[in-house]
């Protein structure tokens, strides 16, 4: 499979990254020389393989139940969370209008 | 006195601090001034020279009290710019995250401090830990200490993406450094500058507070000038996380204790699939000198077969962008980081534009890849099938580790390329994981360390890839080779 320029460019937009019409052509052929390098694993015979989906067995915790089980990680640190925001107004994040 | 004191590793700082012999803020001190006379190396982001003075001090004050000291009690490490620390700009090497000042101590780190390391500096790396060779730092590349013997004066690359990390420890800036490796960015660095460097087990370290790269991958680990030092450093950073999902719960062993290099009575694989046609003959010779030091050792060494060697590399180069797409959606410039508002623009222009400005051209080839791989349509056929093709490469781990202990390999196919030299060619730069990238899709313990100079005068490096939780099998053959390799080259100052 090969991607074409509108092919990326809708990529580019599902990924949010906005790219100029050159980056567009650079990005082109170096997305289909990657794309055909991996085309490589098609040949390999994967019958009756499931998928990995955890490289070391583990079993998943649940942590309790608790509002703020954590303080690290719970609530209660507005400012925390606020102190890198490029726009933090009035104890929120600051966004440009989304309502048109 | 100082130039004494930055020749020595972590064990030797450790017990001289403990001992007496020589103050923990001397250590720092000279650290600090080796790292203030590099700049041309470029290995650090920001360096933080009254962090190190601190740790010290306080290292020392615990001494004089009569309190035992930690793990890493009196020594100062670098710290790779991807683990978040309180107060201290961490970046990934982005321009996205610059000016990011992290509320909060990762995990690994915080355990480094608790262990009594103190921090000299935040360490350059490849952005957002995706290269090989640190050219895709937004904050410049790193420069090799080693140059070729050819009486040029050729920029060599320190490997990536922890060059900064490795730069620095070749370059006596640092007697250690962390690093973290998803498919290979612990181990090709070592092997690059002449080091030694462990991943250990996914699982056993923390990711909690890691910029995120590919999360099934990322793993955390030491690079020092030897094995003794990285298993110590190892203790220190490692052990179970209830913030981390996927952090093993399991005692950390002793490792430094149980340094044995006696291999009597273990096997050694040797994969038939790693032996590659036209491989670099001085990259060759040196795996073979490795099996005969493995043999001295007392080791018996035995053929293996990994069939799926030749398609790891591409499963990785599915799955990597593809979580790395994932995880790098967080950068949207609302929450941190930068942003790019051009003028009259809405809440999707500005996430755009913000990642156009903020990602590097490497970044933004994987996560375009990443998406591509999981959209709709595609998925099954890229995605889950590299997933299953990753499934195979564990099993013919395990298929192999029943015949053997340990399995050794090179580190690398080449020595340190130029800077440079591959960066035009993306899939040029992937291939220098070969050798790296099964063993993390496997999430197994793997460790490189230098077993001597090619013709160029140049490190190389041999890899130990033990069975899962088997870091000590890993740790002990790392041990037999050091014993016989006897290296001791060291990069001759220029910067």
């Amino acid at each position: 499979m090969s991607v074409d320029t509108a092919t990326v460019a809708k990529i580019a937009a599902l990924a949010r990254i906005k790219l100029s019409e050159a980056e567009l052509a650079a990005m082109v052929p170096e997305l289909n020389g990657i794309l055909a390098w991996v085309e490589q694993l098609g040949e390999v015979d994967v019958t009756g393989v499931e998928p990995m989906t955890a490289v070391i067995e583990n079993h998943l915790r649940l942590r309790d139940d608790v509002i703020n089980a954590d303080p690290l990680t719970g609530g209660d640190n507005r400012d925390g969370v606020l102190a890198n925001a490029p726009a933090a107004e009035h104890g929120f994040f600051g966004v440009p209008k989304v309502i048109e | 006195m100082s130039s004494d004191l930055t020749e020595l590793g972590v064990a030797a700082i450790r017990d001289g601090v403990a001992k007496g012999e020589f103050t923990a803020v001397e250590v720092a001190e000279a650290f600090n001034a080796n790292v203030a006379a590099a700049a041309a190396l470029n290995a650090f982001i920001v360096t933080t020279p009254e962090q190190a003075l601190e740790a010290a001090k306080a290292n020392d004050a615990k001494r004089a009290a009569g309190q035992p000291l930690g793990k890493m009690g009196g020594v100062p490490i670098g710290m790779k710019d991807l683990f978040a620390t309180k107060g201290v700009q961490t970046t990934a090497a982005s321009h996205i995250l610059e000016g990011f000042t992290p509320q909060y101590e990762s995990t690994v780190s915080q355990k480094l401090w608790d262990a009594g390391a103190g921090m000299l500096g935040k360490l350059n790396l490849d952005q957002f830990a995706m290269g090989s060779s640190n050219e895709t730092s937004y904050f410049g590349n790193v420069i090799s200490p080693w140059r070729r013997n050819d009486g040029g004066n050729a920029a060599l690359a320190p490997g990536g993406s922890s060059g900064g990390s490795s730069a620095a420890v070749a370059a006596r800036l640092a007697p250690a450094a962390t690093g973290t490796d998803t498919g290979g960015s612990i181990r090709q660095p070592a092997a690059f500058v002449g080091i030694s460097g462990i991943k250990p087990t996914y699982g056993r370290c923390s990711r909690w507070g890691i910029v995120a790269f590919a999360s099934s991958l990322d793993q955390a680990g030491p690079m020092a000038r030897d094995v003794r030092d990285c298993a110590i450093m190892l203790e220190a950073m490692a052990g179970f996380d209830p913030k981390d999902a996927t952090s093993l719960n399991l005692p950390v062993p002793e490792w430094e204790a149980g340094l044995n290099g006696d291999l009597r009575g273990k096997k050694v694989g040797i994969p038939r699939e790693y032996r590659m046609d036209g491989m670099d003959a001085d990259v060759a010779a040196s795996w073979d000198r490795g099996i005969e030091w493995l043999k001295d050792a007392g080791a018996e060494i035995v053929d293996v077969s990994l069939p799926h060697t030749k398609y790891a590399l591409p499963a990785y180069y599915i799955i990597a962008p593809a979580e790395a797409s994932s995880n790098l959606a967080r950068y949207d410039g609302v929450r941190y980081g930068l942003r790019d508002l051009p003028d009259g623009a809405g809440l999707q222009d500005m996430y755009a534009a913000t990642r156009a400005a903020g990602f590097g051209a490497e970044v933004k080839r994987r996560i375009l890849i990443g998406t591509y791989v999981l959209s709709a349509g595609f998925y099954d056929a890229y995605y889950t099938q590299a997933q299953k093709v990753r499934t195979l490469i564990a099993q013919d781990f395990k298929n192999a580790f029943t015949q053997c202990d340990v399995i050794l390999a090179p580190t690398a196919p080449t020595a340190a390329f130029g800077l440079g030299e591959k960066s035009d060619d993306p899939l040029s730069m992937y291939l220098n994981d070969v050798f790296a990238v099964p063993a993390s899709l496997a999430g197994l313990p793997a460790m490189s360390v230098p077993a001597g100079l090619n013709r160029e005068g140049l490190p190389l490096g041999l890899q130990i890839v033990g069975k899962a939780f088997d870091e000590q099998g890993v740790l002990n053959a790392g041990l037999a080779i050091e014993a016989r390799a006897q290296f001791s080259a060291k990069p001759e100052k220029w910067w």
